[in-house]
């Protein structure tokens, strides 16, 4: 009787630890699952940047009116022999 | 426990009268009876409403959303993106409820004084209501931080288009749920969006997760896909093309480039274009994208292809003359006219001259059939299926039906009529010794087998006699890639409307390919209704296809097979310090 007592609060106490452990890590997984949104989000922000910065358009205003470069239209085009 | 009142009893302790204890009994019981009865019910009677009702209140199915592929050009360079983006929504009775927030939320939501509150008002009985849709994440955790009753985020995906207009007709848009609305978007939406998951959750008060009810189904990410287009020259197109419609004051144009041995297509604009970014530009007008949705009749462009097929009929060889003069001739109602006599001309002559009449008696010489038959190996009448919505097949009837003046005007291109993709292709058979080669948008698609248009030699012979449309006084030399040999014809079709053709009203055509020796691109460049005086598709479109192909030799660094330039530049005309 004791004994039947004891074993059904002990287990009552660790379905409490269970299910305390349990909501511990359910926090942990949204944390996580937030954790890898903010990631997401910033990483298609950077790949977004990424190709705003590299846009010909871009590419080509700056080369042609800061570098003050051409495309090499006039040079002689050499074809090495075999 | 009876026996140890009795005991107590027995033991001498005050007497109390029986019907007082058993009134006591009789309220316990009752009351135990209650409140047994009330378990019964709630435990078992109303167990399985109460069940859903606690359900209702605390477990949530929450979708997640699945992220929609890139699209990406054939080195990877995205074209189309899905960045994660908030949308903020609200039940407007419980915000209404908290009126000190609507200051705040005004200000950061950029709502006018008022505005608000009779938005909130007229929604006040709905249960969600968008407050604003694909803020930046920032913007939006900076209203949930006012902690407003009633206010929520919702995560959602929204489109970037990196390339913007350059790409905006191949790419095309989804609209605000993400569902693709126009070009690849539309046509690859199922691969592309994936599939929603769901997972089931049980919230707190404050709408925290505390537990995790297991059923869940993870969302399917859509799969990224890559284009055949190739970024850099798309640009370059793009970017020679809008010069030359505006320079032109013209209607509109397109550009296609494609890699003859593949058919890959590498580049694909159009104008009027518009910038997929902004939904507010997206009109009907600039929406279509012409080299597919469009058809025109191919005028002079068609005239390699008859060639090819006279050749190939052993009915003429390349040195066979022609008599042309006197630059015009009748058959029935129709006078075929040469705009520039040309005399007793060679086939050569013939394509890098343009001339109608010698067209219409190396047509009529053929036959319908024979003209009809080698139009059709060039893939006439037969769908691109380049995998972009929305084709138009063209106009290309039986040659039942072409007397002596249908096969004329056919052997210089008109009564038929074709869109760029099929011109190209035609082309592009020209370009591959013969071979017609199955034009793809979409990388990774198993290539159908090219079929055979005519042989390697009547193929080799075809561009050698192109050859001289951008040499010479041919019409085409404004076309010419300076280093490179180049094959190609001009074009300059008169529009037509239902009673007839305009006058003044043309679409400038060059097509041609780059290295003639050995193609690897063939290029289309169409100019629709140029309004500036030229209209030549040598004067027109020919420099537009000289400047693009310029470029894109220098990308793709194809050998040149061209005399070597003699032009000058002593020294480079490079960056000097």
């Amino acid at each position: 009787m004791v004994a039947l007592v004891i074993s059904v609060v002990g287990s009552a106490l660790v379905v409490v630890k269970t299910k305390h452990e349990n909501r511990t890590l359910v926090h942990e997984l949204e944390q996580l699952r937030a954790e890898n949104a903010r990631l997401e989000t910033e990483w298609a922000q950077l790949q977004l940047e990424e190709a705003t910065l590299a846009h010909h358009g871009r590419v080509e205003q700056i080369a042609r009116e800061k570098l003050r470069m051409t495309e090499p239209r006039d040079t002689r085009i050499v074809r090495a022999q075999p | 426990m009876i026996e140890s009142r009795d005991h107590d009893r027995a033991a001498g302790a005050r007497e109390v009268a029986a019907w007082r204890r058993l009134v006591v009994m009789a309220v316990l019981a009752v009351g135990a009876g209650i409140v047994l009865a009330r378990a019964f019910e709630l435990q078992v009677v109303q167990r399985d409403f109460l069940t859903a009702e606690g359900n209702k209140r605390a477990l949530r199915t929450v979708t997640v959303p699945a992220h929609r592929g890139a699209i990406r050009d054939r080195y990877g360079e995205p074209l189309a993106l899905s960045a994660p983006v908030e949308s903020l929504w609200v039940i407007p009775a419980e915000l209404l409820k908290a009126p000190e927030y609507l200051p705040a939320l005004s200000k950061l939501l950029e709502f006018g004084p008022g505005e608000l509150r009779r938005f909130l008002s007229a929604r006040r009985d709905k249960h969600f209501v968008y407050l604003r849709r694909h803020l930046n994440p920032a913007a939006a955790h900076r209203v949930l931080a006012l902690k407003a009753p009633g206010v929520f985020a919702q995560r959602e995906y929204r489109r970037y288009y990196p390339a913007g207009e350059v790409a905006g007709h191949v790419v095309g848009f989804t609209n605000i749920d993400g569902r693709g609305q126009e070009g690849m978007e539309a046509a690859l939406d199922a691969p592309l969006a994936g599939k929603a998951g769901a997972r089931g959750v049980v919230r707190d008060r404050s709408g925290r997760v505390v537990e995790e009810n297991g059923d869940s189904e993870p969302a399917v990410a859509g799969r990224d896909l890559a284009l055949t287009l190739d970024l850099r020259l798309q640009y370059i197109a793009y970017r020679e093309l809008k010069v030359a419609v505006t320079g032109h004051r013209a209607r509109g144009g397109l550009i296609v480039v494609l890699d003859a041995r593949s058919g890959d297509i590498l580049a694909m604009a159009n104008q009027p274009g518009y910038n997929p970014n902004r939904p507010e530009d997206r009109d009907s007008r600039g929406l279509r994208n012409r080299a597919v949705t469009d058809l025109f009749e191919p005028g002079s462009t068609i005239k390699p292809l008859l060639v090819a097929q006279a050749l190939e009929l052993g009915k003429y060889r390349p040195d066979s003359v022609i008599d042309t003069a006197p630059g015009f001739f009748k058959i029935g109602a129709l006078t075929v006219r040469d705009t520039h006599p040309v005399g007793a001309v060679n086939l050569a002559r013939v394509l890098s001259r343009s001339s109608n009449v010698g067209a219409a008696r190396i047509g009529l010489a053929l036959g319908p059939e024979a003209v009809w038959s080698g139009y059709q190996k060039f893939g006439f009448g037969e769908p691109v299926a380049s995998g972009y919505p929305g084709e138009a097949t063209g106009v290309f009837r039986p040659h039942d039906d072409w007397g002596q003046i249908a096969t004329a005007t056919a052997s210089y291109g008109y009564g038929l009529s074709v869109n760029a993709l099929q011109l190209v292709r035609a082309y592009a058979a020209l370009a591959n010794d013969g071979l017609l080669p199955s034009l793809r948008l979409v990388g990774g698609r198993a290539a159908v087998p090219p079929q055979r248009a005519v042989s390697v030699k009547v193929a080799r012979q075809v561009r050698r006699l192109m050859e001289d449309v951008t040499i010479g006084d041919g019409t085409g030399v404004e076309a010419a890639v300076p280093g490179y040999r180049v094959a190609g014809k001009t074009g300059t079709v008169r529009k037509h409307t239902a009673g007839g053709y305009f006058e003044d009203r043309h679409q400038s055509v060059f097509i041609g390919m780059v290295p003639a020796e050995n193609p690897r691109l063939v290029g289309l460049v169409m100019i629709d209704e140029p309004r500036n005086k030229q209209y030549y598709g040598g004067q027109v479109a020919g420099p537009v296809f000289s400047r693009v192909m310029q470029s894109a030799v220098r990308q793709l660094q194809l050998a040149p097979d061209g005399t070597p330039l003699t032009t000058t530049a002593a020294a480079p005309t490079g960056p000097r310090t």
